[in-house]
């Protein structure tokens, strides 16, 4: 136990590590990492081969599409769009599948504290 | 001559109307600091001087975290970089945005739920305080001295621009003055009064560059193609400037390396992180990075249209021959759109965007040593958080006047490297260790230290023997001093696997074993919000 955490904590009666391993805390870990991981790994996959298309394939990203808009104007700016994207599906599933369970969470730590 | 020409006809009233100029920066800075004494009079406890009381919502925090990101150096440095390189101009901005999923999706609400003030107090919760604190104090420290010399830089070059003011003890006085009002801004409003500057100067940052954007739109009936007609028409590289290659093209290994840096380090930017602890909950530091996104997003968006809007109405060749350089494209564009007055709007926001950067940098900077070092390390938790805060005032003008030497000193230096250096320190040495010490439970102190320090050293080391530094006509020591040993100028590519590898050996070889305990206790409550929140009763 490390001397300074003291004041970060307050003392409590929680067994964290029994608590870690309770079914529904495990489930709200399980339901997080699975929406979360692999947005993570795509939003990181597409953007470096934006990057490395970009900086390999400059006659291709100049192809024109209509007018002076050219495919690397429109994969850039679809970058863009799948950040919003990701943004705002991020924040209904949290909204929906995480909030009400850490709440519901958090009651039950309040009340294992008080005890 | 013909670019001669125009130049003096765009530069001449520049020159002329710096009273103007002057009036609308301190119609700005009176308005901001009536709010700054208005709020700092409410500042009594530690939560209220570091974190604003934890009272602001999550759209105030995201205008704010917005504010702090958009700094001189994305709005007039990716602005100029467009106009001048076009496309690569461009992916700058892309790796700036997509970076905040990593904010997101990864860090922020797990790092609101864990910490209380600082970066350290999440990387140290389950380690052992003392080495870990230090580390992350330092690394803190180094990221917000590298951004806070090149926002002072960007002061005085902005000012040549402005106030056609050229010499070397002009420049001085405003740099000093920048630096004055930003000790007395935090010193003052603390972070309450940082955070409110910030909203302020966002909400004028993105309004003013909306406008000059519908404003460019409408020359071109509204049409993007036609927009990119005539910047193509105006460059002299042509057609080249709406594909990638102008700037990065012969070495596509270095954008490589900047990409990397820039997705990665804007998650491990402490002063971005210290964000997230103003705000209540964990849901409103989510609400706040989405906010921060859709503002962030909405500004790249128009610096594409201003950057190429900069491109075909004033010209590659004026803004490179003009006081500022690539800097200078957006107030010049304002110039040509509006006139003076429009000149004086941007110039005065973006003197707006250097002070209230600064100010942001500075709050960060001095909460980490006071908290981190003085009050952990020194006084091991056990002093009064009344004498913390007086030790983080003290700090503020400790950093201030460091920051007005520093940028006096670094004057006519080429040191737009800095900011990529902070991002590139951000993610070798704060990233790894942010990411293991909330997903990886073996995780272990060393590796946190080893983390830390080699990710730092390394970037910093890297940048020393890279051309930015010698061998080059661009470089800091000119081209006849030559110790470029290594080809980058971004050492990202280098140094963020290092941090991974060294966080992961140092656990592997450690022979200390961490609390189970407390890695418990730190992954309830970084899921939960367990102690940082109260459970509502419904």
């Amino acid at each position: 136990m490390s001397e300074a955490t003291k004041d970060a904590l307050p003392k409590s009666a929680i067994d964290y590590e029994a608590f870690e391993k309770s079914p529904r805390f495990l489930a709200l870990k399980r339901t997080r990492n699975t929406f979360v991981v692999p947005l993570a790994i795509f939003f990181l996959v597409w953007y470096f081969a934006y990057v490395l298309a970009a900086a390999y394939l400059p006659e291709f990203m100049a192809t024109p599409v209509f007018g002076r808009i050219n495919l690397g104007l429109l994969l850039g700016l679809a970058q863009f769009v799948t950040t919003f994207v990701i943004t705002m599906s991020y924040v209904t599933f949290a909204n929906r599948k995480i909030d009400p369970r850490t709440e519901e969470l958090r009651l039950e730590l309040e009340r294992m504290e008080q005890q | 001559m013909n670019t001669l020409h125009s130049l003096a006809t765009l530069v001449k009233p520049v020159e002329n109307n710096p009273v103007l100029n002057i009036s609308i920066f301190l119609a700005f800075v009176a308005i901001t600091l009536v709010i700054v004494i208005r709020s700092g009079r409410n500042n009594k406890s530690a939560a209220d001087y570091y974190t604003g009381g934890r009272s602001f919502t999550g759209p105030q925090n995201g205008f704010a975290i917005a504010g702090d990101y958009l700094s001189a150096a994305s709005f007039l440095g990716i602005v100029g970089a467009i106009a001048i390189s076009g496309y690569d101009g461009f992916m700058y901005s892309i790796g700036f945005l997509v970076a905040w999923l990593v904010a997101l999706l990864l860090v922020a609400e797990l790092m609101r739920n864990t910490g209380k003030f600082t970066m350290a107090d999440v990387l140290s919760f389950r380690l052992k305080q003392g080495p870990v604190r230090v580390a992350a104090a330092t690394t803190t420290l180094a990221v917000c001295f590298f951004y806070l010399l090149a926002q002072m830089a960007g002061a005085g070059g902005l000012v040549s621009l402005l106030l056609g003011i050229n010499d070397k003890l002009g420049q001085s006085i405003v740099v000093t003055v920048v630096g004055a009002l930003m000790i007395v801004y935090v010193l003052v409003g603390g972070m309450k009064g940082t955070t409110w500057v910030q909203i302020v100067k966002a909400f004028l940052l993105i309004i003013g560059a909306l406008a000059m954007t519908i404003w460019v739109m409408a020359l071109n009936g509204f049409n993007l193609s036609a927009l990119l007609d005539t910047a193509v028409a105006a460059s002299s590289s042509g057609a080249d400037i709406l594909a990638p290659g102008l700037k990065y093209g012969t070495n596509p290994l270095d954008f490589i390396s900047l990409a990397l840096a820039l997705v990665l380090g804007t998650a491990g930017l402490p002063h971005v992180l210290m964000r997230f602890y103003t705000v209540p909950t964990a849901k409103e530091a989510r609400r706040s990075v989405v906010w921060a996104i859709w503002l962030i997003g909405a500004f790249y968006i128009f610096t594409l249209v201003l950057g190429f809007g900069a491109a075909s109405l004033v010209g590659a060749d004026t803004i490179l021959a003009a006081p500022g350089g690539v800097n200078s494209a957006a107030p010049l564009l304002a110039l040509a759109l509006g006139g003076p007055l429009l000149l004086g709007f941007i110039s005065a926001i973006a003197f707006a965007t250097i002070l209230a950067v600064v100010a942001g940098l500075t709050i960060t900077a001095a909460t980490s040593f006071a908290h981190d070092i003085y009050g952990s390390v020194i006084k091991k938790g056990k002093g009064n958080p009344d004498d913390e805060v007086k030790v983080a005032r003290r700090t503020v003008i400790v950093i201030g006047i460091l920051a007005i030497a520093g940028g006096i000193g670094v004057q006519g230096q080429n040191i737009a490297f800095l900011v990529a250096l902070a991002f590139a320190v951000a993610a070798s040495a704060n990233l790894p260790t942010i990411l293991y010490s909330l997903f990886w439970r073996g995780f272990t102190t060393r590796g946190a230290v080893w983390s830390m320090y080699g990710g730092l050293a390394s970037a910093i080391l890297l940048i020393v023997f890279s051309p930015v530094f010698s061998g080059t006509e661009t470089s800091m020591f000119g081209a006849d001093v030559n110790f470029a040993i290594f080809p980058l100028s971004n050492p990202g590519i280098i140094s963020i696997p290092l941090g991974f590898i060294l966080g992961w050996l140092g656990s592997m070889t450690s022979t200390v074993k961490e609390s189970p305990k407390l890695a418990a206790e730190m992954s309830v409550r970084s899921l939960t919000g367990h102690g940082a929140e109260k459970a509502v009763e419904h």
